[in-house]
């Protein structure tokens, strides 16, 4: 496929690899650790175990898969929300397509489905907003779910939802955002990371500024990273020569696709449907400030938290669950006590069973290189 | 005053009103006008023979194919009935003839039976049922029995076809998905996912346009050539659901082997690629209607992929990976990048990825 085997070149992936040893002999923590680099997103995660390139690097580098698959984050209670709303005999409920195995405390939305609700697997909101508009006897819910990647799309159908009079569609806002997650996960006393992957596409809505925090109080490198093997690789790079050069800055990769001003309309529409949420659950992660979105008042009328009665329990993770110790790279996810025993992708007891973003079902389906397969 | 003859000489019903209702399952004169109009129409056989409940073969002329009995049944839900590439109908022959032929099996006899969903039109039914009728000539078998049913709306989707195939398995051939050794070649006869991607596709529901068209064919000859010109051949399964990860999964799983295949010599349509990038789906999981995973000896490897290669319906194949010593098992595939991953069975679905 023209521009993306490009970014799959097995040589270039070669030199880089080499590139990479020879940084990582003159880091001198590679002497007694390993290097802890951190990919906050979960599209990076995947990547990573689709081409295996946690084997190619060397044994001193550790990759860290953090927190940013929104999938699997999300506390077990807005499922049970989701279930409730998407029960109503009057709703269809719109959602994406890997959204709808994420367990509940009773049922995930595949089983709600199979039990009887309208569920409908979608790929953008406005697939749902025209479904809404074909069905004007119903209520058409959208489950909006995702990182400021996701967000924009949401806002600029409920804008069009407004401007248009359909007053059928609402939005069931679990939008989050990655930068106080960030913030949580550095504040954190056992923390263990020297530097991160920067994500990609949020990056692409929110520019590079929002993570100058990062450089200047944390003193921590990151690298915005493309998504691609290559991109990949020469992120891992760039950070090291960070390291290696003993400096924190904030630099972009992926500048093919995020601008370091990021995307100017997409923020104004950002900013006029949503305002920050005090807090917001995060599975295997607790509570945390600021970390999600909810309406303006101004655009109440197409939330489904006020539209609808919502049971709005918490659920609190199980207990045996170690997905925060896991983001957070204090254990690797074999490591958990739990791991491929009760927690597996058929049942996942936590957060990052669920999707295949998630560093344990990646680690579980396409299994941890280095823990698994000797490479030859 | 007229007297009705006691035996009147077979004549086809015919249907004269537009859709199926109730009144054509209640096995009354409606149901055999339907089933006369529709099916003995298209199947074309028993003109003059009365219906029998069942079929009868001759013990002696199956004989004369090879030793042993092969039996198989499946049935056929797709959504759209009609998608590019095929219809319902083709692929529940297709479907049925190439699970014998992979047995090693020459496919002769299939039934029919399908349920159908009031309100559905006539001539849907009548063309499915041509387009079985020229697969099953195609595919060299004759569809010898059959059973109809018709539900309340809202009971099924439209139309499901369950067929069921008998055939003969040839004198000395002995497949199995236990007999994988080290050193045996994994073959694929051509491009992988096309069935899978152009089904998607059709829904529409992903608001995609692609050009893909379904692979689905009867491979029984492609089989009885790839059989002739490597009698070594350990193993053979059409990737139908679940894809080749599957198949590979069963066999490494049967044979207690490990098995790693190479990315770059898969053969992958660029355009299912691109489908499945946009949606982050894996090929290797995409279902196929007209592909065969092949196990091999390595003496006969290059014997296997030549007959492949010499049929139209494997002028793609390759040889995509090897049976190996490794954790019995496992199947691991060599990326194009230079590393390597687990190709795992899948869990549920494949479900397309939010970002």
């Amino acid at each position: 496929m023209k521009y993306l085997d490009e970014f799959r070149d097995r040589e270039k992936a070669r030199i880089l690899i080499r590139e990479i040893e020879s940084l990582v002999a003159t880091i001198d923590i590679a002497r007694t650790r390993p290097i802890h680099i951190m990919e906050v997103c979960g599209g990076h995660t995947h990547s990573i175990f689709r081409y295996g390139i946690e084997g190619m690097l060397p044994e001193a580098i550790e990759l860290v898969h953090g927190p940013g698959c929104p999938v699997c984050v999300l506390p077990m209670g807005r499922v049970d929300d989701c279930v409730a709303i998407a029960e109503r005999p009057d709703v269809i409920f719109t959602t994406f397509g890997d959204a709808m195995r994420v367990p509940g405390s009773k049922k995930s939305l595949l089983q709600a489905k199979a039990d009887g609700a309208d569920v409908r697997m979608v790929y953008s909101p406005m697939d749902a907003l025209a479904i809404a508009r074909r069905n004007p006897d119903r209520e058409v819910v959208f489950f909006g779910i995702g990182f400021e990647t996701t967000m924009p799309s949401t806002a600029l159908t409920i804008l069009q939802a407004e401007s248009d009079g359909t007053s059928n569609f609402s939005v069931f806002c679990n939008h989050i955002t990655i930068v106080p997650t960030i913030k949580a996960i550095l504040d954190s006393p056992d923390l263990q990371l020297d530097g991160f992957l920067g994500p990609g596409h949020v990056s692409m809505v929110i520019g590079t500024a929002p993570y100058e925090f990062i450089a200047t109080f944390y003193r921590r490198p990151m690298v915005v990273a493309g998504f691609e093997p290559l991109d990949i690789l020469q992120s891992i790079w760039m950070v090291l020569k960070q390291i290696r050069e003993g400096r924190a800055d904030i630099e972009n990769q992926y500048a093919r696709i995020v601008p370091d001003a990021g995307n100017s309309p997409a923020l104004q529409a950002v900013s006029r449907v949503y305002e920050l949420r005090e807090f917001f659950e995060w599975r295997g992660l607790g509570s945390i400030d600021h970390s999600g979105v909810k309406l303006r008042d101004a655009y109440g009328h197409f939330d489904a938290e006020r539209k609808f009665a919502i049971p709005n329990v918490k659920i609190a993770d199980p207990k045996s669950c170690q997905c925060g110790e896991v983001l957070k790279g204090v254990i690797k996810p074999w490591q958990c006590k739990v791991f491929g025993s009760a927690c597996t992708p058929e049942t996942p007891l936590g957060a990052l069973m669920v999707s295949s973003e998630g560093a344990c079902a990646a680690y579980y389906q396409y299994g941890g290189v280095k823990s698994h397969v000797a490479v030859a | 005053m007229n007297v009705a003859p006691f035996a009147r000489s077979r004549q086809l019903g015919k249907v004269h009103v537009p859709t199926v209702t109730l009144a054509h399952g209640g096995g009354g004169k409606a149901m055999k006008d339907l089933v006369d109009d529709v099916f003995v129409e298209a199947f074309g056989h028993a003109l003059s023979a009365p219906l029998e409940d069942q079929a009868r073969f001759d013990l002696g002329q199956l004989a004369l194919h090879g030793d042993r009995l092969a039996f198989t049944t499946d049935s056929f839900v797709v959504d759209p009935l009609f998608f590019p590439g095929g219809d319902i109908g083709k692929l529940a022959v297709c479907g049925t003839v190439n699970d014998l032929a992979v047995g090693g099996a020459v496919p002769l006899y299939l039934s029919c039976a399908v349920i159908v969903e009031e309100g559905v039109s006539v001539d849907l039914l009548r063309q499915i049922a041509r387009s079985m009728a020229a697969t099953a000539q195609q595919a060299g078998v004759s569809i010898v029995t059959g059973d109809t049913k018709v539900v309340q709306r809202g009971a099924c989707d439209r139309l499901f076809i369950t067929t069921t195939g008998i055939g003969v398995i040839r004198e000395g051939v002995d497949l199995g998905v236990h007999r994988a050794r080290p050193g045996d070649a994994v073959l694929v006869n051509g491009l992988l996912g096309d069935h899978g991607a152009a089904i998607l596709g059709a829904r529409g529901d992903m608001a995609l346009d692609s050009p893909i068209e379904s692979d689905c064919a009867p491979l029984h000859e492609l089989i009885a050539d790839l059989l002739a010109a490597a009698p070594g051949v350990r193993f053979v399964r059409d990737a139908t659901r679940g894809g080749v990860a599957t198949v590979l999964n069963e066999i490494a799983d049967a044979s207690r082997v490990a098995i790693e295949i190479d990315e770059e010599q898969t053969p992958i349509r660029e355009q299912v690629k691109a489908f499945c990038e946009i949606l982050g789906l894996d090929p290797l999981y995409l279902a196929n209607e007209g592909k065969i995973v092949v196990i091999v000896p390595p003496g006969e490897a290059a014997a296997a992929l030549a007959a492949l290669r010499a049929h139209p319906l494997g002028s793609g194949a390759a040889i995509v990976g090897e049976v190996t010593t490794g954790e019995a098992g496992l199947v691991t595939m060599r990326t194009i990048f230079g590393g390597r991953r687990i190709v795992d069975m899948l869990v549920g679905e494949q479900l397309p990825r939010i970002c």
